[in-house]
């Protein structure tokens, strides 16, 4: 696909929440106050220089950012091409990428007055980060995750009871992210007066995808200025995996504009895109309305949703962020996907060679890297972001390896 | 020209009376039983018929009704066979309003003209969908509109006066106001607040307005029946058909006439409601 021509990217959403066709405000009418009020008050959040500087304080003394943009010498070895750099979103506090949006959507909930905090969650980053912030400013605080994801990322779990959140357990549908998602929204809707829904990813009615792509924008700001650093040029490209695309989007907005810079997104193709059983929205999906947006989903013929499959628990969500449908369509942003063993495989490759266990997340990127970084010359300057730490995935790996023994 | 809820809803004022409207899943638990039931309601009592198009992920809904849904799902619904259920309705019912209430995905993918052309044939008077707010009103409503449907809204306890009118604007038919901030089948209404309420938003609006949410039973019908225009009952009757399904999730063989019994129960109430709604 030829990338269009328009003058920017980086322009949108519209005043009514849209990137092109996609985003929106599908809410019941019960919600739809609250997210004016929420739009209004991180406008004017925004606006307002206060909020930005105490939010810097947080995200360098507690969150401990600027995250490092570290050179993976031996991958970069192994693969004989583009020299290969790591984002290292890992090495945050809590371990992943999340806690950048959810400092800025936390402090906007005790700027609006807001008593309690509901939060969904797939692999448990999001609600790890969540249930910290609030222990931090003394916030109670309710995470919906799914029933299996309950399951598979319990150190997770306990992470989040420890620091005073209370976990429920969603079983209805699919019993996942999604799930969880609609668990939250039907909480929001019971309990409008004193309660804030912290949305982790660039999904969601607006202004949630704008708002956090640009919590998680400080990911490719700092990008572009520690390449300049360290090799005088911006990169040639960037991948980064995308479930609902919080990470890959605060890695690429930045870089929107730089026409010569790649993009690459890296969707979970589970047991492979014909098989059925994946979580790649945009290679197996077409456009639909879920979650107060419209997007890529995964569906039947009725509209009805597909529950996807990825051995990746952050990952296993039928939708995409609108901006990344959006980006998809434009043709800035080239979608590929990696399967279940593929991420596996470079799950165990990084570990063995940079002595970094990352997430099955960005595994999924970085199986890709592994693919593209060969066919690119030396002098090719790749960043895959490494949205998040694999310690929560061991047990999943474990068992996916011995599964495959058999 | 007047469509079946409005020649209904007027019928009615002119009575003195409320309405009562039901609601059930299509295709709970499977077509032909929801299609029985459908038509047994006008006989029970029931004024408008509100028809549920299940969908996997229900975001406003609570687990009766979720429930409701999957059951219709794992029966294999879809809209093409809702639509199929109206048109047999129709076949010797052509008075009784049929709305169809759900979420929108399902009517965007089946295509908004086309799913507007065959409700409109098929015999469906209103579209209650629950996700698509007055912000997006070209997606449906304004279509639907102009399709001849009625596009009935939802106003809620957090729609202010400030916000009334945006709600307001564009919706024809009927008002439902949802009388509890929350999920359908949740806790019974105040109803002194709900007249209150209903009072409120008929200074903005000379459409009828019907409560839904907590309705249960003939007593909680008859408070709300007093201070509304009309009476939703949904999460009740889909209690009383689940309760009614036998070891396998199937129809079993009183679950016509347990759920019709409710109604007519339920019609009492609003029948020998005092009414005190102004006009």
């Amino acid at each position: 696909m030829t990338v269009s021509q328009v003058n920017s990217f980086r322009t949108g959403p519209d005043e009514r929440g849209h990137f092109g066709i996609y985003g929106g405000r599908f809410v019941a009418e019960t919600l739809m106050p609250l997210i004016l009020e929420l739009e209004k008050a991180y406008n004017e959040a925004k606006a307002d220089p206060a909020y930005q500087k105490e939010m810097d304080h947080y995200l360098a003394h507690y969150v401990g950012r600027p995250s490092p943009l570290y050179f993976a010498e031996r991958l970069t070895e192994k693969f004989g091409g583009a020299k290969i750099y790591l984002k290292r979103e890992d090495l945050n506090h809590t371990g992943a990428h999340k806690v950048n949006n959810v400092t800025g959507q936390i402090m906007l909930a005790k700027r609006m007055g807001k008593k309690r905090i509901i939060a969904e969650t797939g692999a448990g980053m999001h609600g790890v980060a969540t249930a910290t912030l609030c222990a931090k400013f003394g916030l109670p605080c309710i995470v919906y995750m799914g029933a299996v994801d309950v399951e598979r990322q319990q150190p997770n779990v306990l992470r989040m009871k420890m620091l005073g959140a209370e976990v429920r357990a969603v079983e209805s549908g699919s019993k996942t992210l999604k799930d969880a998602m609609n668990e939250a929204l039907r909480d929001w809707v019971t309990n409008v007066a004193d309660t804030f829904y912290c949305i982790g990813t660039v999904a969601g009615p607006h202004p949630y995808p704008a708002m956090v792509r640009d919590f998680q924008c400080i990911i490719g700001k700092e990008t572009r200025e520690q390449m300049m650093a360290a090799e005088g040029r911006l990169p040639d490209s960037l991948v980064a995996c995308i479930g609902g695309g919080s990470n890959a989007m605060g890695l690429f907005h930045p870089f929107l504009d730089d026409r010569s810079v790649e993009i690459y997104g890296v969707e979970a193709a589970g047991h492979g895109i014909p098989s059925g059983q994946h979580a790649a929205s945009v290679a197996g999906g077409r456009p639909g309305v879920l979650h107060g947006n419209r997007t890529y989903l995964l569906m039947d013929p009725d509209g009805q949703i597909i529950e996807a499959h990825s051995i990746s628990a952050g990952l296993d969500y039928p939708g995409i962020g609108p901006e990344h449908a959006w980006l998809n369509d434009m043709g800035r942003v080239k979608f590929l996907s990696a399967t279940d063993d593929e991420a596996v495989a470079a799950f165990q490759l990084c570990s063995q060679l940079e002595g970094i266990i990352p997430a099955l997340e960005p595994a999924h990127a970085l199986a890709r890297v592994f693919e593209l970084a060969p066919q690119k010359p030396k002098d090719h300057l790749m960043v895959v972001n490494l949205s998040g730490r694999g310690d929560k995935d061991l047990a999943s790996v474990e068992a996916f390896l011995e599964s495959k023994k058999k | 020209m007047s469509t079946r809820i409005e020649a209904r809803f007027a019928a009615l004022k002119a009575e003195g009376r409320a309405a009562l409207v039901t609601f059930t899943m299509s295709g709970d638990p499977d077509c032909a039983t929801s299609l029985a039931l459908a038509k047994a309601l006008p006989k029970a009592g029931a004024d408008v018929i509100e028809l549920g198009m299940p969908f996997t992920d229900p975001m406003a809904d609570g687990p009766a009704i979720q429930a409701a849904g999957v059951r219709a799902l794992k029966g294999g619904q879809t809209l093409i066979k809702t639509l199929a259920l109206v048109r047999e309705f129709r076949k010797d019912n052509d008075t009784t309003p049929i709305v169809l209430m759900g979420y929108y995905n399902p009517i965007y993918i089946y295509g908004v003209d086309k799913f507007l052309v065959d409700a409109k044939d098929a015999g469906v008077d209103g579209l209650i969908v629950v996700d698509l707010p007055p912000e997006e009103d070209v997606e449906l409503c304004l279509p639907a509109l102009k399709a001849g449907l009625n596009f009935i809204r939802l106003a809620t306890p957090t729609t202010d006066d400030k916000r009334l009118p945006t709600v307001l604007n564009n919706t024809s038919g009927f008002v439902y106001y949802v009388s509890i901030t929350g999920i359908t089948g949740s806790a019974a209404p105040d109803a002194g607040k709900v007249a209150a309420a209903v009072g409120r938003i008929k200074r903005h609006t000379k459409l009828p307005v019907a409560v839904g949410f907590g309705v249960r039973n003939a007593e909680s019908a008859r408070a709300i029946a007093a201070g509304a225009d009309g009476v939703v009952v949904g999460s009740a009757l889909v209690d009383v058909l689940r309760a009614n399904l036998d070891t396998n999730g199937k129809a079993g063989p009183n679950l016509v006439k347990a759920v019709t019994d409710l109604v007519s129960d339920i019609a009492q109430g609003v029948r020998s409601a005092k009414r005190v709604a102004a006009e």
